[in-house]
């Protein structure tokens, strides 16, 4: 399954993460985090998921860096240092054990793929087969967002919604 | 308060860029349905494009006038959505059940697909204006000096 320039990808997507855990600039973290976004987007792109891929990009390296950079550049630029604790012996245990019994449990998740698996056999055929007769919409994932699972969407807009409200309500005193 | 930057390449790089990040936000957005992209997305890239000209021509730019106006229009994006799922109960059906919205001459799978356009550009509208309005949050002048003073 893994061919040669997929694990470059995924080695850099360690190296992003672990970088901007422990890099002791917070610009740097900021801007590290956006490109571990950028490489997630290809590792999404990589696993046929390309609205995911789209949105990880869009989203990910391109908005939230920016609202991370703005609300760098609006508190104390003395603050952007990160002064952090050695981490505690229990923590040094306890992770480490838990990294290992989240490991032995994907060893029980079906292959990338498996035309078996409980996913590809429930409900997906269906709305494989008959999403463009119903809706006359050719990208599935579309139809299925925006049509067969409306309500959920519309529910995730009103969280945004709620996002955006709070956020001028706790930061704009007025405007 | 952004004040317009002050590099003359970023400045040319705007007045080019822009629109075209505001096109391809469009197109993003209507070709949803033919291929990666919907509302979310594009609603996100026509954000960008209102935040890029705030932080290049600054808040008070006659260029930044089409974003602070968009800040008016936070909710009607929930709307949009919220009233496509009305005009099915309408309808006579359920709920955001786009095949019951009351429009002579159309069939089921169109009249869906048309609701799937009418939603999409519900949330389009929504992330849009919350893009711009939590950039408009956090860029307000009076942050700084209320979180140092309590």
């Amino acid at each position: 399954m893994i061919v040669s320039y997929e694990i470059p990808l995924l080695l850099l997507l360690l190296v992003t993460a672990g970088g901007a855990i422990l890099v002791k600039d917070l610009m740097s973290a900021v801007l590290l985090l956006g490109s571990y976004s950028f490489f997630l987007a290809l590792v999404w792109a990589w696993l046929g998921a390309v609205d995911v891929a789209f949105v990880e990009a869009v989203v990910g390296a391109g908005l939230a860096t920016v609202f991370f950079l703005l609300t760098l550049f609006g508190t104390n630029p003395k603050d952007t240092r990160l002064r952090r604790r050695p981490p505690s012996l229990a923590t040094l245990i306890i992770f480490p054990l838990l990294g290992l019994l989240l490991l032995y449990a994907a060893s029980d998740l079906p292959g990338f793929g498996d035309p078996n698996s409980p996913a590809s056999v429930h409900i997906s055929p269906t709305y494989l087969e008959q999403s463009y007769q119903d809706t006359h919409t050719p990208n599935v994932v579309t139809s299925v967002l925006m049509d067969y699972r409306s309500l959920d969407t519309m529910v995730e807009t009103v969280v945004i919604f709620a996002a955006g409200i709070a956020c001028a309500l706790l930061l704009r005193r007025h405007a | 308060m952004l004040r317009p930057h002050d590099s003359i390449i970023v400045q040319t790089l705007g007045h080019f860029l822009i629109p075209v990040v505001q096109i391809f936000g469009l197109y993003v957005l209507f070709f949803g349905q033919y291929g990666p992209g919907g509302g979310f997305v594009g609603g996100v890239i026509l954000g960008t494009g209102m935040i890029l000209s705030v932080l290049i021509f600054g808040h008070d730019a006659s260029r930044s006038q089409v974003a602070k106006k968009v800040l008016h229009v936070d909710g009607v994006g929930m709307l949009i959505y919220a009233g496509v799922g009305g005009l099915c109960m309408i309808g006579g059906g359920e709920f955001l059940n786009y095949a019951n919205l009351e429009i002579p001459g159309m069939e089921t799978a169109s009249r869906r697909s048309l609701g799937i356009v009418l939603t999409q550009v519900g949330v389009a509208v929504d992330v849009a204006v919350t893009a711009v309005s939590i950039v408009f949050s956090l860029s307000a002048e009076d942050i700084v000096e209320d979180s140092i003073n309590g």
